[in-house]
């Protein structure tokens, strides 16, 4: 039986383009079929904006890559169809095993808060999420929508002007060009379109190297994520095993900075390392195997004129705390509902300026979080290492330390504070829903909250009376009615309205909070709007 | 009104437990030493928990001037 990555999902198709006299305009190439690339493009697509999107390969990537999604980009991805595959076939974790040397130092439970659609975290190989996201790109074409996928078609050349972008696209029949109102580059780390345009991509470069292997085998460990810390089967390393779906396993080893990558990689040394760790007697098959080095960098700006950086392209961090896919799909969610308000001609330019500038946020403090991970999983001095050793040592008897025990954080979405596209905010509200922020979810009369709140703004009004549409030249701003009366567990009241008798919510396309109230005021609630529309 | 940090003196019998601090480390390798020493800190700091007296104790116990 083929695997998903052998087959090509999207073949290479000649175009109407190619044969054209002149380049063809297109409101928006994104460059890069990858989930990031695929994400926006589907975003767009589902608000009618024409997108294309174009890879040099034709297929999902091999191996799993990404496996850790969190809540966050699954919500974001119930918002393009693609959420419940995703949890279908992910693995659900909660608990967690901590080793030094040769003890287990404690276990725990991520005890996921109650009151959610979607778990904290799942498990899944990268190239389900690639495959999710291509079938629902067909589903979308099925039904008319705007998005055209080209496989075997690399941007050979970009260069750019105030009004536009011109590609030279390379395919088997040669080259040709188009042009775009936006590119945006979802072309990964090594991003071409960045080194093109000779953008600086800068960092901190960790002297390390990780041999991850994803093998196939029947084993009966618990769903559990298990980290070891100087075990000894990888003496004065890290390691790390984590379950996918289909009976594969992540395993994870850190090998140090002087290494042979070629001895390493030979499937006689892996086979010596899996049996050092899980035992002789195991059975399995190497589904895939890689080393890597990783960096905590990113690009200055996201925006250079008229192209845009999503994702690896844009920003790389470390590895632990999921932290690389998870934020990718988050700058999806950021950037393709302003990019539809500039094409549409209802937003200015400089609306883009913002994905800039709150994604920018974001990356920071994701590359601060996998930085602090790393800098406690590979200490790198003697008295880091002293520190890490005595938190480790303390956690197997007391709980005080145990918080600080560091094998990767839980990828949490940002919030946007000191955005300039957020309005007021009300004080006596909680500080979790506060302007920037992701809107947390709730249990509603008939499903969840933000099943509820589609790629548009709204108005989410909890026991407020406010009129069902508010619009500001055409913009419209639909009215969510809420009542505490429909919240027999207190998760709305408690999210939402804190110490305030009532509230009203604008909230942006990405379901994130704009402004907020206790009361309906017109005036206000369109100051606010236009103000989140970077007017 | 915040904590601040106690740079008064407060400990009953100090000279006691200036032997007990001492005592622990008695017949520990230098390794060992660094590693109880750590240990202490931490559960120590655990034990304050006060963000701001940590820092003003970071700040003193590095010899440098407090930001009052």
């Amino acid at each position: 039986m083929s695997k998903i990555f052998e087959v090509p999902l999207y073949p290479y198709q000649r175009s109407a383009d190619q044969d054209a006299g002149a380049p063809v305009r297109h409101p928006v190439v994104v460059v890069g079929a990858g989930p990031v690339g695929l994400a926006l493009a589907i975003d767009l697509a589902m608000q009618d904006v024409p997108v294309v999107v174009l890879d040099e390969n034709d297929k999902v990537s091999w191996g799993s890559r990404a496996i850790c999604f969190a809540k966050r980009p699954l919500e974001i991805l119930d918002r393009l169809g693609c959420g419940d595959p995703m949890v279908d076939k992910g693995v659900v974790w909660n608990l967690g095993k901590v080793y030094f040397d040769e003890r287990q130092v404690f276990g725990f439970n991520l005890l996921p808060e109650e009151g959610h659609k979607r778990p904290a975290f799942i498990n899944l190989q990268q190239y389900y999420l690639e495959q999710y996201l291509v079938e629902r790109a067909r589903e979308l074409q099925a039904e008319g929508k705007p998005i055209e996928l080209r496989g075997g078609s690399k941007v050979l050349d970009v260069s750019q002007d105030d009004s536009g972008a011109e590609l030279t696209v390379g395919t088997p029949d040669g080259p040709y060009q188009i042009s775009a109102d936006w590119v945006v580059a979802c072309d990964g780390a090594a991003s071409p379109i960045r080194t093109q345009l000779g953008l600086d991509f800068t960092g901190r470069v960790f002297e390390d190297n990780f041999l991850i292997a994803d093998v196939v085998m029947e084993a009966n460990f618990p769903t559990e994520r298990w980290f070891w810390f100087d075990p000894p089967f990888n003496r004065g390393q890290s390691a790390l095993l984590h379950k996918q779906p289909d009976n594969v396993w992540r395993i994870d080893f850190q090998l140090g900075w002087d290494i042979d990558r070629e001895e390493e990689l030979k499937p006689e040394n892996i086979d010596k390392r899996l049996k050092a760790m899980l035992g002789d007697e195991i059975s399995y098959q190497l589904e895939w195997s890689s080393i890597y080095t990783f960096q905590c960098r990113r690009m200055d700006r996201f925006r250079e004129g008229r192209v845009l950086f999503a994702g690896d392209s844009a920003h790389q961090v470390s590895p632990f705390g999921a932290r690389g896919a998870n934020s990718g799909l988050q700058d999806a969610d950021n950037l393709a509902w302003k990019l539809k308000l500039v094409v549409d001609g209802k937003s200015p330019v400089t609306l883009l300026e913002t994905y800039d500038e709150e994604r920018v946020h974001g990356a920071e403090e994701n590359i601060l979080n996998s930085s602090r991970s790393t800098d406690f999983i590979t200490p790198k001095s003697e008295i880091s290492r002293i520190f890490r050793d005595a938190v480790l040592d303390l956690s197997e008897r007391y709980e005080a330390t145990r918080p600080m025990v560091n094998s990767g954080r839980l990828s949490v979405p940002c919030t946007y504070d000191g955005s300039r596209l957020n309005g007021p905010d009300c004080s006596l509200m909680p500080e979790r829903t506060r302007p920037g922020s992701p809107m947390v979810d709730a249990p509603v009369p008939g499903g969840w909250l933000l099943d509820q709140l589609g790629s548009a703004f709204h108005l989410l009004t909890i026991d407020a009376d406010a009129p069902d549409v508010a619009s500001i030249d055409g913009t419209v701003c639909q009215r969510l009615a809420l009542s505490t009366k429909d919240d027999p567990d207190g998760h709305l009241a408690q999210r939402y309205l804190g110490n305030a008798a009532s509230g009203v919510y604008l909230v942006r396309p990405d379901q994130h909070v704009a402004a907020r109230w206790e009361q309906f005021d017109e005036t206000a609630v369109k100051a606010a709007l236009s103000k989140a529309m970077g007017r | 009104m915040t904590a601040s940090l106690n740079t008064k003196a407060n400990i009953k019998a100090p000279d006691e437990f200036y032997a007990d601090l001492l005592a622990v480390h008695e017949g520990l390798s230098k390794t060992e030493s660094d590693a109880l020493n750590a240990r202490l800190v931490l559960l120590l700091a655990n034990h304050i928990g006060d963000r701001q007296v940590l820092a003003e104790a970071l700040q003193a116990a590095a010899l440098k001037e407090q930001s009052t």
